[in-house]
């Protein structure tokens, strides 16, 4: 029982918690931004995969990293544009037309990737990010050592959680976007133009999920292989709700559920084998839906939600 | 320019939208192709021989319509009545782990004729209890059982990876993580001698003919229509929402619950993790490509497995990736909903 309590007691822990909680704060952030401006994008697990593979290879093909990221960032926000161009003008189903970009862009990373990197047995590798030794931070004592030694893309991550914070409740962009959210026509009676600012929004969301997945093939691990992205996309679209649509929550909920994930990572090696592994890979997502029950009553959504605006209809 | 809502919507566009639809989904796959370099309409041709060019790849190409006849379908009937059931693929695994259980269970020296019904059987009601969880989170709760069907898949691939590590491994297996074989009693009659094809296909075309009768015909069709038209006007014309949608669900995540067994019982002989390459998912396009009519998904399931099957013949003779094939079912689905919101509205200057 001591053990059990012990795995906190490491920093082992806590910087884990850090680093498998990046790709999610990126992702759930995506997805918040989209859904504040009323459409939910269900795109994100396959945008999440085309950020991965797409980031990856620019880096093996000699690119740098943040050359790497920024390639990810604007293959997202190409899809994020193929999502609005369908969902705003359009007003198709958020929900199918989401699920088709899912399986298009999974599809089409691994067709590319297949097509640029022969089958080989050991997969080839790139140089990913390195810690950085942050002077000041790794003094502080406890959380110093879990928050100093992450790579770059973890403090992005953070720093955006703020920004988008700050973004959407402290400027007039902010109002915007969270008035045609929530009612865009009268939005648009106050001079907003909620296609302009849905589009937007899907664009900008999808770039950082796919950041999020580049983190995962230029920080987390080295190399790019199919469904590496195991449905972390899911699991930010059940973060939103979580979060109730707030930037600070999403940030706490990713790094909340990152904790349960390191934690369930480390039993394991504690347990060992005397309840199956599956069990342990299941928390993530039974925790996710267990967030969603918690919360479905809970939760502001944000009123326009998956409603379709067309000028003059209503 | 702008768009305007047609006062009718014209029948002949509504069967053309999938025809046009797959043209253009394969002709922006026609660019990929021509970007990896490689000859388009070559590969096209090798897509077809390696799908309909020979007696193998016919039945080959049938054999992968059977799961997705039936996943089609899981997925057709509920999005009919707007339940988004996305979970076909745990389904899928469940109704597959299902029959694994059974038949190496009390059911093992069963003779044939109870063991095949009760196989199936079990495999349906699998598939059942996996959908109505989501089900009872969305009507006790108000949880969107998108996400939630979506998770589950992860939950159910997981439990079938841990019962065939656990209590149904196969010890014969060569320490390979599968389950316990069926018995022999319990596989498919084959179709056609020397092949893979087995009366599989002919249990989900029979199905889906059954399901478009009993949603034109019936009580219960009619409900299921109006709960997914307008859950509101429904319930006040005295349609029980809960009750509707239960009835739906244990007949969508049946059949994806169905389609598992049915693999199992007639290709594989046992379940294996890597037993469905997406058959859930792919059932999603099929029904869009339908429109969502059962016997319609039939030819749009034959479509995604010539596809698929194709692909991989086009893969080993021109070298290219036979993920082609998910690139092009993918981007159907995405043509088909633009092509569909074309039978609703023009363009008017």
């Amino acid at each position: 029982m001591i053990e059990l309590i012990e795995i906190f007691g490491t920093a082992g822990l806590w910087a884990a918690v850090l680093r498998i909680a990046t790709p999610l704060i990126f992702g759930t952030l995506g997805a918040l931004l989209c859904e504040r401006a009323g459409v939910l994008n269900l795109g994100i697990e396959g945008i999440m995969t085309f950020g991965a593979m797409i980031g990856w290879l620019a880096v093996f093909n000699g690119a740098d990293l943040w050359t790497g990221i920024l390639v990810a960032a604007l293959s997202g926000a190409m899809f994020g544009l193929l999502h609005a161009i369908m969902t705003v003008p359009l007003g198709l189903s958020q929900h199918v037309t989401g699920l088709g970009i899912t399986l298009f862009a999974a599809s089409l990373s691994y067709f590319i990737f297949r097509l640029t990197v022969p089958l080989a047995a050991t997969p080839p590798t790139i140089t990913p990010f390195q810690p950085l030794d942050i002077p000041f931070l790794s003094d502080l004592p406890f959380i110093g050592a879990a928050l100093a030694n992450q790579t770059a893309p973890t403090y992005l991550a953070i720093a955006t959680a703020g920004l988008l914070a700050y973004i959407l409740f402290r400027t007039p962009l902010g109002l915007a976007i969270r008035m045609t959210g929530e009612n865009p026509h009268a939005a648009e009676a106050q001079g907003v133009n909620p296609v302009a600012v849905r589009i937007g929004c899907i664009m900008a969301g999808s770039a950082l999920m796919a950041v999020g997945g580049a983190f995962l093939t230029l920080s987390a691990f080295n190399s790019f292989f199919p469904t590496m992205v195991q449905g972390r996309g899911w699991v930010c679209i059940a973060l939103v709700v979580f979060a109730s649509w707030r930037p600070g929550r999403a940030l706490l909920g990713a790094l909340l559920f990152a904790l349960f994930d390191a934690y369930q990572l480390r039993l394991q090696t504690v347990v060992g084998r005397a309840i199956p592994y599956q069990l342990f890979l299941m928390v993530p997502y039974v925790l996710s839906i267990l967030a969603l029950v918690v919360m479905a009553r809970r939760a502001r959504v944000p009123q326009a939600l998956m409603q379709p605006f067309r000028r003059g209809e209503r | 320019m702008r768009l305007e809502r047609r006062a009718h919507r014209p029948l002949a566009l509504v069967l053309l939208a999938p025809v046009i639809a797959v043209g253009a989904a394969l002709a922006i796959s026609g660019i990929l192709i021509a970007l990896a370099g490689a000859p388009v309409f070559e590969a096209y041709r090798q897509i077809l021989i390696g799908a309909f060019g020979s007696r193998l790849a016919i039945t080959e190409t049938l054999t992968r319509t059977t799961p997705l006849i039936l996943t089609g379908l899981a997925a057709a009937v509920a999005f009919r009545a707007r339940l988004w059931n996305i979970g076909a693929e745990g389904q899928f695994f469940v109704g597959a782990i299902a029959v694994a259980a059974f038949g190496a269970g009390f059911a093992s020296h069963w003779p044939a004729w109870a063991l095949i019904p009760s196989l199936l059987v079990a495999g349906a009601i699998a598939g059942m209890l996996l959908l109505l969880v989501p089900l009872m989170l969305r009507l006790r709760f108000g949880v969107d059982e998108v996400v939630t069907t979506l998770l589950l898949n992860f939950v159910a691939v997981l439990f079938v990876s841990m019962m065939i590590e656990g209590p149904l491994r196969d010890p014969l297996a060569f320490g390979w993580p599968q389950s316990v074989p069926v018995p022999e009693e319990g596989e498919l009659p084959r179709l056609v001698e020397r092949s893979r094809l087995h009366v599989g296909l002919l249990i989900a075309v029979v199905i889906g003919f059954v399901i478009h009768l009993a949603q034109s015909r019936t009580v219960f069709g009619l409900k299921s229509k109006a709960v997914g038209l307008n859950p509101k006007a429904a319930v006040f014309a005295g349609v029980p929402l809960a009750t509707t949608l239960v009835g739906v669900a244990c007949l969508s995540g049946g059949l994806a619950g169905l389609a598992g067994a049915i693999e199992v019982m007639g290709v594989k002989g046992y379940v294996t993790t890597d037993l469905s390459p997406g058959y859930g998912y792919a059932g999603i396009i099929v029904a869009m490509l339908a429109n969502l009519h059962p016997v319609g998904v039939i030819a749009a399931a034959l479509f995604a497995a010539a596809m698929f099957v194709g692909a991989d013949g086009m893969s080993r003779a021109i070298g290219i990736p036979s993920y082609i094939a998910d690139v092009t079912v993918a981007l159907s689905l995405l043509t088909m909903l633009v092509a569909l919101f074309f039978t609703q509205y023009r363009i008017r200057r």
